[in-house]
Parts: structure tokens; sequence; C-alpha cells
């Protein structure tokens, strides 16, 4: 199936829209689309007029131009009609908003759907959807402009089953400075499913990163699934909800009874080297990580601090989540040691985690970046930056982001997230350094890295 | 690789739901598994005169087509070194219900592990590895991997293992033989792929595995 239009449309026909309801979802597309996005938009009501100074048109037919995009938001019944004239007119694509089909147990008339779609060679997104939103080209979602939360353009995409999680998902990638290429709901997924949005997003230049929010692969969907997906070069994300153990038989065999629905799930991810999320926070941090780093690393860590503290909580979260912090030899320590400041080179521990101290400055931590970086035994560095020590600047986040551009090693930071360090944050940032706020958070961001190795 | 054989035993088993642990161990020797010498015993004569051929220790177990868990029911006996005990092991095991008689076979021993298959909804055949015997469910040290799987998947299973020490060699004991180990689990996933419409799920606890052999001591193989 092609879907570079579907994203990328230039004309979209919107069906359904109210020539009296301006909170019809049909009129929420209409002008969203009309006002913001670089797209010509129609729109089709059977009894025509005028809506906004626009012409509304009688049919998709009507139409004087191809259409790239039709956005279907009519009630159920009627839908099957108005996709044969998108499918008469030529239409690229369509997404069907409307819900009423198998979430309601009306799956014969979800099922026509298909069949028409099908014997036309129509990609067909949804029904039950809120169809796609795609960074600065279009967005069918029926939700207020104003009320909409817009991450930055990015090279993240998000495919969900539930338009509801996906829009939430998009409110963290914003608070979290992610940004997005594609998001797409794709409901009910009745003709294209994940498969088949893998299969675009592993090809589309906009996105490195794919994620996934799924609640279940359909009969034998998730073997050709995780095959595509440890094939795809960029990193693969999934998260899966709905882990309740049920279907297996009182009287069965043991392996049965162990391997449910989940541990099968997990356990085949993780072994054609697709990253599980597990929740929202691993979600959030794994995406940020891989927007930056998309590659896999084995979690051989090195830590940097300024305070001991910190070390301690961050080398016991890292071995908690069964990741190494290999020892710095003694030799690179004491070359290390000379090039730090006077004043903390008689206290400095630089074994790993390597506590620079609270008195600390930015060259300190630049040099010990450095360090780690060449060293073989380590494959990522986690910074632990506090931005209250007396002699660390606001230039910190900038400059340790040189350090990743000289030698290319995976660094995350951790930063308290107030306003007042925002000029830190940011310094990581755009230098797409990822930074979290926490420092369970900049481990699961080496950890995301790690999932990315078939195991 | 299916024979007929195979087929046979599989489609005679359907009306039980699960084949029976002599057929099971056929099928499982059909398609060339190290299965224990054994004899499908059905009188206690029959039974001390296997033993008589083996040697004593043997191990006894139910077969009926009402008893798949065998190990609940007090339906393994393991150790029986002589053929007074031999018949009173058959006199007991005989009044289970549904006796159909008894697996009487040589003692081996090893490392009990699991290894089994399930055909997933989502993802088709799957393969378990890990720590078998009667507390496989409690222990939940196993690991699975879709199948078909190769011998290097095997090895990521082993690693994966809380107890892999066990097999590696733990406190003097000498280590599993990964050279019979680790065909044995891509061989079985190739058979499960050949398997898939057929069966729900099988079993094969406990594997007892050791330097020099690892044998499929019980199968349970449940059928759609």
């Amino acid at each position: 199936m092609y879907f570079q239009k579907v994203f990328e449309p230039k004309t979209l026909a919107i069906v359904g829209l109210s020539l009296s309801n301006e909170r019809h979802p049909a009129n929420v597309i209409f002008n969203k689309n009309h006002f913001r996005y670089p797209v010509k938009v129609f729109g089709v009501n059977p009894r025509g007029g005028m809506y906004h100074k626009q012409p509304v048109y009688s049919s998709v037919s009507e139409i004087p131009e191809k259409i790239d995009l039709a956005v279907i938001a009519v009630r159920a019944e009627h839908v099957p009609a108005v996709m044969e004239e998108c499918i008469d007119s030529g239409a690229g694509a369509v997404t069907v908003i409307s819900g009423g089909f198998a979430e309601v147990g009306n799956r014969e008339l979800q099922d026509r759907l298909v069949a028409i779609a099908k014997e036309a060679r129509l990609p067909f997104i949804g029904p039950n959807c809120l169809g796609i939103y795609s960074t600065g080209q279009v967005d069918t979602f029926f939700l207020p402009s104003e009320r909409m939360v817009r991450p930055e353009p990015g090279n993240v995409a998000i495919v969900s089953q539930s338009g509801g999680i996906l829009v939430d998902q998009m409110v963290k990638f914003a608070g979290q400075g992610i940004g997005l290429s594609r998001a797409v709901s794709i409901g009910n997924k009745a003709m294209v499913t994940e498969l088949d949005m893998l299969d675009f997003l592993s090809r589309d230049d906009m996105t490195d990163v794919i994620a996934f929010y799924l609640e279940g692969f359909g009969r034998g969907e998730g073997r050709e699934f995780v095959r595509a997906a440890g094939k795809c070069t960029k990193p693969v994300i999934v998260m899966k909800a709905g882990r309740s153990p049920g279907g297996v038989r009182a009287v069965s065999s043991h392996t049965a009874a162990i391997a449910g629905d989940y541990p099968v799930f997990s356990s085949v991810l993780g072994q054609f080297g697709i990253v599980e999320a597990r929740n929202e926070f691993e979600m959030v941090s794994f995406c940020e990580s891989l927007s930056c780093y998309p590659r896999s690393v084995t979690g051989s860590v090195g830590i940097i601090t300024g305070s001991g503290g910190h070390g301690v909580v961050a080398i016991d979260t890292c071995a908690a989540g069964g990741l190494n912090v290999p020892e710095v030899p003694s030799d690179l320590q004491e070359t290390l040691r000379a090039k730090l400041s006077g004043s903390i080179q008689p206290i400095a521990s630089l074994a790993n985690p390597i506590d620079l101290t609270g008195s600390a400055c930015d060259d300190d931590f630049v040099a010990a970046a450095t360090m780690l970086s060449k060293m073989e035994a380590i494959d990522s560095m986690i910074v632990l930056l506090l931005p209250y020590l007396p002699d660390v600047t606001s230039d910190v986040g900038a400059r340790l982001s040189q350090v990743f551009r000289q030698e290319e090693k995976p660094l995350i930071a951790y930063v308290p997230h107030v306003e007042k360090y925002r000029m830190i944050i940011e310094g990581f940032q755009l230098n797409n350094v990822p930074v979290s706020r926490s420092i369970e958070g900049a481990v699961l961001m080496v950890e995301a890295m790690r999932r990315c190795l078939p195991c | 690789m299916l024979t007929d054989e195979m087929k046979r035993i599989i489609e005679d088993s359907k009306k039980t739901g699960w084949v029976l642990e002599p057929d099971a161990k056929k099928l499982f020797t059909l398609a060339g598994f190290d299965v224990p010498l054994f004899a499908w015993a059905k009188t206690p004569g029959e039974a001390t005169s296997f033993a008589a051929d083996t040697g004593y220790p043997v191990v006894a177990k139910v077969v009926s087509p009402k008893v798949l868990h065998k190990s609940d029911v007090g339906g393994v006996i393991l150790d029986i070194e002589n053929d007074e005990q031999m018949r009173g092991v058959f006199d007991r095991l005989s009044s289970m219900e549904a006796f159909d008689g008894i697996v009487v076979e040589e003692t081996v021993r090893g490392v009990e592990l699991i290894i089994g298959a399930k055909v997933d909804v989502q993802f088709g055949p799957v393969v378990l590895m890990g720590i078998g015997g009667v507390g496989v469910e409690l222990y939940s040290d196993t690991t699975i991997r879709m199948a078909p799987i190769e011998r290097k998947d095997v090895h990521s299973m082993i690693g994966c293992l809380k107890a892999r020490k066990l097999l590696e060699g733990f406190r003097g004991a000498e280590p599993v033989n990964m050279e019979i180990l680790v065909p044995l689990v891509v061989n079985f996933s190739k058979l499960v792929m050949e398997l898939e419409g057929v069966i729900e799920s099988i079993d094969l606890n406990p594997v007892l595995c050791s330097s020099t052999r690892c044998v499929v001591a019980d199968a349970r193989i449940i059928l759609t």
C-alpha cells in the first residue's frame, strides 16, 4: 500500500461537514487544516451550499481536483456509500473517523468496508480512529487546535490503536522536548494495521524511531510484525496494554500455563531486538533516548557526578537493571586526575562513578566525559549534573554535547527540571543529547539502547 | 520429518485430546530423540520381566487417559529396587481411574530441564526452555523464543536462566553436554513447526541432562 500521500496530502476532502454545527468533528478537522496546514481542503455534504465562504460539495465526485486523502466522518451506515464515491473519484486514501463498527459488535458493516477497500486497493485507516497527524503537513484529529499540544517537529513516529493514548503521548513528547514526525491512530485497524505502518515508517525519511502502542495482534499477525520489525534498521519501541493472563485452560501443560500471552509477547520482542516499553514512563524515556541515539549498546555505563549520593543511586539503579558499571583502570584515573582543577584533584574519586565533588567546574565534567568516551570498555555515559554547584555554569550542557559530537559515544544527562535550569537543559537538548528529569529515567535511556540488541 | 507412523499416533490420540506417555515417547523416538529404555506393561509379569532385562532400579509411571499430571496423583514412582516392590507398585497404580497399564523404564540421572512448546495465537509456535521437574511452575525459571530457532538462540536462552550454573557444572557436578542439548532444542523447534496445526502445547519434562546424554524422560502432547 502507498502511504506517502496519506501523510503528505496536497488535497484533503472532509466528508460529513455540518452546515449548522460548528463543533461537529468534520468541522473541527476542516477548520484546522484549512487555516493551519499547507493542504487544500474540500468540505462535502449532500446538501451542498457554502461554509465559511468556501463551496461545499454534494459528493466527493463533485470536487474538481483529485483527492489525496478523504476523511470520512458520517454515520456508520453511510460510510460504505461514501467510500464507493471516493473510489469512483480516484481518491488516494481514506481515513474513517466514525465509530459504530466492530467495537460495538457491528463487524459485518466493518467487513463490508474492508471488502470494498480491498477490491479497489484503497488504503483505509480506521474506522473508529483519530487518523493522521503529520507534523507541519496535515492533522485529521477532531480535537480543536487550541486544545492540542503539539510536539516540536522531530524524528519519532507513534502508531496507536487508541486515539486517547496517542494524544496523551503527544502531550508528554511536548513536555519532554521529544520531536514528532508522524502520529497515527489506527483504531479498529480493519485494513491498515501496525504492519502496514511499520512498512511505511521504516522507509519514511522523516522518521528515525518508530513507537507503537497496541493492545494485541490478530491471529498470527504478531509473527509477521516481529519479523519485519527485526529487519527494520530503525529502533522499534512497543508498549502493550492488556496483560491479563486469561485464556489458559484449567488442565493443560506446564508450558501453556507459563507461556501466557504476555510472557510470550515480551520474550519474542526481546528475541527480535524490539524495545519493549513496560509503562508510559519507559515509553517516553525510550523515545527520547533513541531519537538521539538510534543504535544499540551492550550496556556498560560510565557515570559522572558532582555528588557522591547521586553516583550511588545511579550505580544501584544500573545494577538493578542489569547494566554494568566497569571500573576505570588506575592509569587512566591518574591521567584524568592531572587534568582536573587543582582544588578537586586530591578529593575526586575516579573509579566509576567518577565523583568530581561539589567543587567541580565545567572543564572537569568535560575532561571526565572525554576520558570515558575514549574507554573501550564503556559504551554509554550518564552525567548527573547538579546546576546548583557554584562552579558549574549555564554553558555546561552545550559544552558536554560537544564531547558527544567529537567522540560519538552516547551521553545522557540528568538535570533537575525546574525553570531556572532551562538554559542548561536546552544546551543539551538543542544539541541532540537527551536529558532526563530523574536518575532512574537517565538509566532507562541507556536501557533503551540495550534493548535494541536482540537477546 | 513427520513419518506416517508419527501421524498415526497423533490421529489415534485425538479422541483423548492428548497423547499418552508411551505413545508420545514412541513419537519422540521416531523423531530421533533420546528416550529411556521403556516398556508399556499391562501386567505385573510384563513389568518385572522388563526390569530383569534392563536391571533395577527402574521407574514406574501410571498410564491413564484421565491422568495428565501423574506426579500430582502419586503416579510416578522412582528407584524401584526389586520384583517385590515392582509388584506392589503395579498393584497400587492399577487402582487409579481409567488405568491402562504402566510405563516401566530405566533410571536416568541428570539435571531436570523442561523443553516445551505452545502455539500462540499472536506469534504461532513458540519454544520454552528452563528448569524442569515437578517445581517448574513454582520456580518459573524459563525462557521463551518464537520458533523455529537456531543454535545461537538456544545459547541465549540458556544464558537467560537464573539457574544456568546448574547446567555449567554447579559445585563439582559435571557440566551438561551442550553438543547434545543445543541440537536437541533446535530439532525440537523444527518438529514443533511441523506439528503446528495439530498441537496446543507440548511439555518434555523432565529432560534429564548430563555430560553424556539428554534424555526425554516424559512427554506430554496436548492436541488441539
